[in-house]
């Protein structure tokens, strides 16, 4: 006991000075940076988004959904390779039914020349050999096209990836700070925004594809059947809910449209007759210079700007337009020409997304939370040291002092690692107040019942601390078991809970065993006591 | 200087005549518990089942108009709303389930949400929305999946722990005890129908981590008593054991009682229900370490063989006291 050598007192100092330090940016608080050498660490913790208020949104993809995309870009895919071929190879019958692609050669004689054009757009894009689609011929002429597994995966990565970025950009252009995007397992992305004014506005503007379209109006649909929902051959319905004529949806051309995502600009403006708000989008060289092919060729004539899949609105074409800047009205605010804006200078999802989970904390929530947080804590602290201390005296007080130190250095280990205060995250630091101690009590108690036993002061603190750190040991062991289980398993602000609990527990074995005894052991050095108050 | 004693030196209560009563009451209480839960249920929270809950405070009203906002919410078509007050008389909770489309619309839930939000501003000028939770069928699920799959393997990994470290016998003892606080804790919850979400999963974990100190704690002890005492009957060896370590047990159940307490009544609403759970399952799992734990041990038939003596003999039984010299 008494043998406790001076290099063993420095090292622990020095750890314990280095973890007070680690503590210092975070509890001194913004204002009190300012004045923080810059020389020192000056890492800190970070605020979950239940104290400090924010926003975290769970995006989902449906796998389904990028499939039956992928069936329809290979049907037109399909149909310009065998218009493009030469000579031309005439299809029909064409259906995507039960998640496959299936046509009809119409000229027998051309069947091996129909497997030429496929055989290209059905490869995988990877050097395994992968394919992506399986070809097969029915019954001499009927081509039938099945995605694989492997191909159907890739594609799905491939959407969530992009879609991620796609997400990225959105929010950086609303200009929120410190957002977290991350996929999470195939299909999923988490996105954490702290500290929003508005979070209805990220939940619109995160849930929209943003995949925009401009199609000729079909005007030799007959009301009739497009009341019933049915097109003319060569058109498609899509809703139009501002529709003039009061029709709920308008046909329109399936062919000769172009497509939104070639944009190199979008923002929101006013319309110069009416002055309601709209969206100025400037196409890149090829977009532009598509979009002046169709409206070339189409004046006098109405084209449908839709937007994922339903119909803003159909201008009339007055004149050709050639600058590659076009103007997409609808009945917009302010707020949503804007959204719509951003949503397109940031790209078209490739796959919708669905918000499953949402969790928002406002400002006042959170600081309430901190602030009552705090209140239990210190409350807390206070009442247990006043206990040690009357409980134990000398070696309450030595407890005392290693649970203060104890709570400096959580703080200062989850600065060092910037993990995460949340608010279960306070409820596990009040949790380490009580139970920091239970090393003490039980070294103590063992301590007290050495003496008893009649164990001479010196030895007694001896057995003391060599038989208990036995049972802590065993007893932080099965804590940090929990600790794990709670953060593999928890989300998010648990998972906040349990990093506090397991660096408490971690550093109150350290702070309760060894610092408090080399208290004790200096203390005897010193006072040699033939008695012992404990 | 005159120290506090909460437990005075060498008790020597006999806990353990006790312990067929006890184990009734426990095994009563268990299965009431249990049954509590299957008649009553609990009261998930939108993290278990789906739907929504948004927390709103009107800022210039004293109290909050909950008939008014239950008529105005109701009329949106989603089904009624449950509305109570939170914290403040001007603050409230409004919570839905999910509506009945939500099984093919996984989005339902956060345009539910976003309706009411909505319908809230344009009704009440005043109002700030404080927090806004909406839970898809499919997540609400997987976290009920993953709550129950890692309580599940919470008890078990530790008692595996307490089999290793101890004897078989103490990991089935550590096991029922750790049944005992988990199922009185959901008893609890289903007798108050307090909220039962995420944060009460951390907090059941948490006590299953922390009863456990208490268990240990007395079983190390029983096991050190076996090795020195070899011919003592086994129940007034766990009574020593339990008399021994009881000190220790009050106060450090004490101290954590204290913290816990100081969160109920100060902390934050928001863990609220966290901090009555830790708060009970303190509770019962000190009476589960005594009760539930060591009991065990006599019906498995631990005895001073269990651990295969290797430095034991140096000590006869009764020659308890005196100085002796440690190199």
């Amino acid at each position: 006991m008494l043998d406790f050598p001076r290099w063993k007192v420095i090292s622990i100092s020095l750890l314990l000075i280095f973890g007070v330090m680690m503590s210092l940016p975070s509890l001194i608080g913004e204002g009190g940076q300012k004045y923080w050498p810059g020389f020192l660490p000056n890492e800190t913790i970070n605020l979950g988004l239940d104290l400090q208020g924010g926003s975290h949104i769970l995006l989902e993809a449906d796998p389904a959904d990028v499939a039956s995309m992928r069936l329809e870009t290979m049907e037109e895919s399909v149909r310009a390779e065998m218009r493009r071929a030469e000579p031309r190879i005439g299809i029909g019958d064409i259906s995507r039914r039960n998640g496959v692609l299936s046509f009809m050669v119409r000229d027998s004689t051309q069947v091996d020349a129909a497997r030429e054009v496929i055989l290209p757009l059905t490869s995988g894009a990877g050097l395994t050999g992968q394919r992506d689609w399986d070809i097969e011929v029915r019954d001499d002429t009927r081509f039938v096209l099945t995605p694989t597994a492997a191909g159907l995966e890739n594609a799905v990565t491939n959407a969530m990836d992009t879609a991620t970025d796609v997400i990225r950009r959105r929010i950086d252009e609303m200009g929120t700070r410190e957002p977290t995007i991350i996929r999470q397992g195939d299909t999923r992305i988490v996105v954490q925004v702290p500290g929003l004014d508005d979070p209805e506005a990220l939940k619109a503007l995160l849930g929209q594809t943003a995949k925009l379209e401009f199609k000729l109006v079909d005007f030799d649909a007959d009301p009739n059947a497009l009341a019933e929902g049915r097109a003319p051959i060569g058109s498609q319905i899509f809703p139009y809910p501002d529709n003039p004529t009061g029709l709920p949806n308008i046909a329109v051309k399936r062919l000769g449209g172009i497509s939104g995502d070639k944009l190199t600009d979008a923002g929101q403006g006013f319309a110069p007759e009416t002055n309601a708000p709209v969206v100025n989008i400037t196409f890149d060289s090829e977009g532009g210079s598509k979009f002046a092919r169709l409206t070339q060729n189409n004046v006098g004539r109405p084209f449908a700007i839709i937007l994922d899949g339903q119909v803003l609105s159909a201008p009339n074409i007055n004149e050709p337009i050639l600058g590659g800047s076009a103007q997409i009205s609808g009945n917009f605010t302010v707020e949503s020409a804007n959204q719509l804006a951003i949503a397109l200078r940031s790209g078209a999802l490739p796959v919708e997304l669905k918000i499953v989970e949402e969790r928002t904390v406002g400002p006042d929530l959170g600081k309430d939370s901190i602030d009552k947080g705090m209140i239990a804590a210190i409350i807390a602290t206070v009442a247990v040291l006043t206990f040690m201390v009357v409980t134990y005296g000398r070696f309450g007080m030595y407890a005392n002092i290693a649970l203060a130190l104890n709570l400096f250095i959580i703080v200062g280990v989850m600065a060092i690692f910037n993990a995460t205060l949340t608010l279960p995250g306070i409820a596990g630091f009040v949790l380490t107040v009580g139970s920091a101690v239970d090393a003490n009590v039980l070294i103590n108690e063992r301590i007290r019942e050495e003496r008893r036993r009649g164990r001479r002061v010196i030895q007694a603190i001896e057995v003391g601390y060599k038989e208990a750190s036995r049972a802590i040991f065993d007893a932080n062991i099965t804590n940090i078991i929990a600790g794990v289980l709670l953060f593999m398993f928890g989300s998010g602000p648990v998972k906040g809970f349990a990093v506090v609990l397991m660096i408490g527990i971690a550093s109150s074995v350290f702070t309760a065993v060894v610092v408090t005894r080399m208290f004790v052991a200096l203390w005897v050095r010193r006072a040699r006591p033939q008695e012992l108050v404990i | 200087m005159r120290l506090l004693k909460l437990v005075p030196d060498d008790t020597n209560i006999g806990f353990l005549k006790w312990r067929n009563i006890a184990m009734a009451f426990s095994i009563l209480t268990i299965i009431a518990s249990i049954a509590l839960v299957g008649a009553r249920g609990l009261n998930f929270g939108v993290d278990f089942i789906g739907g929504q809950m948004i927390q709103a405070t009107f800022t210039e009203t004293e109290t909050a108009p909950i008939p008014e906002l239950r008529e105005s919410i109701g009329g949106l078509g989603y089904g009624e709303a449950t509305i109570q007050r939170f914290g403040d008389a001007n603050e409230v909770s409004i919570r839905m389930r999910l509506p009945t489309e939500a099984e093919a619309r996984p989005e339902a839930a956060s345009e539910m949400t976003a309706k009411i939000v909505s319908t809230l501003k344009a009704d009440h000028p005043d109002v700030r929305i404080d927090g806004v939770e909406s839970v898809s069928g499919k997540v609400s699920e997987e976290l009920f999946e993953t709550g129950a799959y890692s309580l599940l393997f919470a008890m078990i990994a530790i008692s595996i722990y307490i089999w290793i470290r101890f004897e078989w016998q103490f990991g089935v003892g550590a096991l029922f005890a750790l049944v005992h606080d988990v199922a009185l804790t959901f008893g609890l919850f289903a007798l108050t129908q307090m909220e039962f979400n995420l944060n009460i999963v951390a907090a059941l974990l948490t006590i299953i981590g922390y009863s456990l100190n208490d268990t240990i704690v007395v079983f190390d002890r029983i096991r050190e008593n076996l090795k020195k005492y070899r011919k003592m009957d086994i129940i007034a060896l766990l009574d020593l054991s339990v008399n021994e370590t009881l000190a220790r047990t009050v106060m450090t159940s004490l101290t954590m009682l204290i913290a816990l307490g100081a969160l109920i009544l100060w902390g934050p609403d928001v863990i609220f229900g966290f901090s009555v759970a830790m708060f009970f399952g303190v509770f019962v799992g000190t009476y589960s370490s005594v009760y539930m734990a060591a009991p065990i041990l006599i019906w498995l038939k631990v005895g001073p063989d269990t651990f295969v003596p290797a430095d034991s003999a140096d000590e006869k039984p009764g020659q308890t006291g005196g100085p002796e010299q440690i190199g």
